[in-house]
């Protein structure tokens, strides 16, 4: 545990105002950037800008680098448990269509799913003879 | 009898008075007061069950139509899970014995500790109200896209289960807290009882997991009021992406439920075999380890979902490491008990069922996780099999261990030992007759979540529910001795069992705070080979006794 672990930490204010340039500095490349079209790695530069953006909030304004390295852990814990869940999540969604490539298509709104079946209820009928003598079993003794 | 009589000056009696224990944060009296809600729960959640499997004694209809069978089997599951078996063993057993057991005069929140306990019982209303406003007949596992379109209370229900949820998380938060920091001086890591250990690693899961359930009711009920598409694929949404959240919460809650389970069964075996328990630290990081493999394996529950086989192939094989650290909690405890000084009191025979079910519950579980044979399995009664014996022959036998075990330090009395054991054996009868008939049912292809059906499965469900009559009968029994015991029970003294623990340490029950002076921590929990201690029943009972 660090010495200043348990005392209260007060940055200079210069630190505060270099960090608030940061911020600022960084929107304007959000902006420049939304005005590129990088086709599929748009999403990821997006989030590669903002992520630097929160790591600079949380580590200066919200002081987590200088406080007990605990609350550091417990914040990457939480990253990382999104991180497993999207990750595998999208080992799903990603791979749907891998064996049957059927399934990632449309559904088909005129396929016949369910064909109507008339079932005798008056247990008499046809349900009664499934083979009901041949799989008559006592109970587990 | 009458060496020891019950003093004078216990929690249960001071403060006085009834708004006294409605303003408590006296972790004991909050204890005390979730242990009546849930064992209400229980009662009200069994007797649900009771009535299902009356039902299901014959094939045809006999008292109920199929909705109502739907909204009955969704009320069972939804009331024994969220309101009865995650609550249970930490947030009545775990308030109660957690900070006798580390020495502390409390937890570190008192005041977040009784709205947990509020904010439970708000959430029990408004899941009562979506009961009486209509009922539910998703199951207990929402999933769209039905829970979406069912025009039954899914939003009350589950904003009921939202706001359980927070009850949850802040006994979790103040339990995490409380073991880091109010551990009696001395008390490190490795010497804390394994109790202990089996709650810390539930809290992680409890403050880890349960935000995510919230979420995913919160997206729930946005989806069914305003219709955001999410799960809807006419809007680019995805039903499927329902049950990954959903499962990502419960199957870690699994581990909620069966985790401190463990840890009273650990505490058992080791004060009842009288012997320093095998495999300390095996048992305790096998704990965490459970915790961590617990949030990557929740895909198993998805193998027919339409999943990508992909991720059902990596779900499985990933499945298979929980096996490993469950084993090495069964095989230390099994060494534990190896050349032991076993003593057969009730909390023990709750403790040895639980191994034998326990194992059952857990290897089937092994089955399911396997791809091929789940494919066929799933939905069927083997499923209902398997997780009744982990719920009920797990983390219920060993609630009930630890209810027979800590009863004389919560009330100060002694219940009835030859009716605990006459029940004991009742229920684990009654038990084995319900669900083991249900394993055969499920590999012959009986479909769980039926009302109705086929003629050849016939016999095997009528036995399945004589069973039932059995175990609810049994659960009478323990009902009136409980009873009796609180009423007029034989005076328990500080130390019943003779075994080690802080918590026998204090008076039964406990003065309001805890300890009469600051415990000192003189040996480990488990340090039956040099330590002597005194027994109060011996001193009341016989002239000499083992010690
Ligand atoms: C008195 C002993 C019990 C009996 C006789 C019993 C019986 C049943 C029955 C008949 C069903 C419906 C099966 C179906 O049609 O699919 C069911 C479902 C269920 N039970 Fe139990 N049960 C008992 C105890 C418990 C306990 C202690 C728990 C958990 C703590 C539990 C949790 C569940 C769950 C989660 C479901 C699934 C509900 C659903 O499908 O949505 N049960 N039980
Ligand atoms: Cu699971």
């Amino acid at each position: 545990m660090s010495a200043n672990a348990q005392t209260h930490h007060i940055l200079p204010i210069r630190v505060y105002l270099a960090v608030g340039t940061a911020l600022l500095v960084l929107t304007a490349v959000t902006v420049w950037v939304a005005g590129h079209d990088y086709g599929e790695y748009n999403l990821i530069v997006a989030m590669i800008i903002a992520a630097v953006k929160a790591s600079l909030v949380a580590a200066y304004f919200m002081h987590l680098r200088y406080d007990n390295k605990v609350y550091l852990a417990v914040f990457v814990g939480a990253l990382l448990f999104l991180a497993v869940f999207i990750i595998l999540t999208m080992l799903d969604t990603l791979r749907r269509g891998d064996v049957n490539a059927i399934e990632t298509g449309p559904i088909d709104q005129n396929a016949v799913i369910y064909q109507q079946q008339v079932i005798d209820t008056s247990h008499t009928g046809a349900m009664k003879s499934v083979d009901s003598a041949s799989t008559h079993t006592s109970p587990a003794k | 009898m009458g060496a020891t009589a019950i003093p004078e000056y216990n929690f249960l009696r001071y403060p006085k008075g009834l708004k006294s224990w409605l303003l408590t944060q006296d972790h004991k009296r909050i204890g005390v007061m979730y242990f009546a809600a849930i064992m209400f729960f229980f009662f009200v959640g069994g007797l649900l069950a009771v009535i299902l499997r009356t039902e299901l004694f014959s094939n045809r209809s006999s008292f109920m139509s199929s909705d109502t069978y739907n909204q009955f089997f969704t009320l069972h599951g939804a009331i024994m899970i969220f309101l009865f078996i995650i609550p249970s063993i930490p947030a009545a057993i775990g308030n109660f014995v957690l900070p006798l057991q580390i020495g502390a005069k409390d937890v570190a929140f008192p005041r977040l500790n009784l709205a947990s306990w509020y904010i439970y019982v708000v959430g029990a209303f408004v899941c009562l109200f979506a009961i009486v406003s209509g009922g539910v007949d998703t199951g207990w596992t929402f999933y769209t896209p039905y829970s979406t379109t069912t025009s039954t209370s899914v939003v009350s229900m589950t904003l009921g289960v939202f706001i359980l949820g927070f009850s949850s998380i802040f006994t979790g938060l103040n339990f995490i807290v409380t073991i880091h920091k109010l551990r009696v001086p001395g008390m490190t890591w490795f010497r804390m009882p394994l109790m202990v250990w089996g709650l810390y690693a539930t809290a992680i899961i409890q403050v880890l997991a349960t935000p995510v359930l919230g979420i995913t009711l919160l997206l729930l009920i946005l989806e069914k009021l305003v219709g955001i598409g999410i799960f809807d694929p006419a809007m680019g949404g995805d039903p499927v992406l329902f049950q990954h959240f959903f499962w990502f919460y419960s199957h870690p809650a699994v581990y909620i439920m069966i985790l401190p389970g463990m840890a009273i069964i650990s505490e058992l075996i080791a004060h009842f075999s009288h012997r320093h328990i095998f495999g300390y630290k095996a048992i305790a990081f096998s704990s965490l380890g459970i915790a961590l493999v617990s949030f990557l394996v929740w895909g198993h529950h998805m193998f027919v979902s339409g999943q990508s086989e992909l991720a059902a192939i990596v779900f499985s094989f990933l499945t298979f490491f929980v096996g490993i650290p469950s084993g090495i909690k069964v095989f230390n405890w099994m060494m534990t008990l190896y050349k032991g000084s076993i003593e057969f009191k009730t909390p023990m025979l709750y403790a040895l069922s639980f191994l034998f079910l326990f194992t059952i519950g857990g290897l089937t579980g092994i089955f399911l996780g396997a791809l091929p044979v789940d494919v066929h399995l799933t939905d069927t009664y083997f499923v209902v099999a398997h997780f009744h014996y982990v719920m009920m022959g797990g983390t219920v036998m060993a609630l009930l261990g630890g209810i027979h075990y800590w009863w004389p330090k919560m009330f100060g009395r002694m219940y009835n030992e030859f009716w605990a054991k006459v029940a004991c054996v009742i229920i684990f009868v009654g038990f084995n007759m319900t669900f083991f008939s249900q394993f055969i049912l499920g590999t012959k292809g009986m479909p769980r979540r039926y009302h109705n059906y086929l003629d050849q499965y016939q016999p095997l469900h009528a036995f399945s529910s004589v069973g039932a009559w059995v175990l609810g009968f049994g659960f009478l029994i323990f009902m009136i001795y409980m009873i009796h015991s609180l009423m007029r029970g034989r005076p328990a003294g500080n130390n019943p069992w003779g075994v080690l623990g802080f918590e026998w340490e204090t008076t039964s029950p406990p003065p309001p705070e805890n300890f009469a002076k600051d415990p000192v921590l003189s040996h480990g929990p488990y340090d039956y080979d040099t330590v002597l201690i005194q027994r109060s029943d011996i001193a009341a009972q016989r002239p000499v006794g083992r010690a």
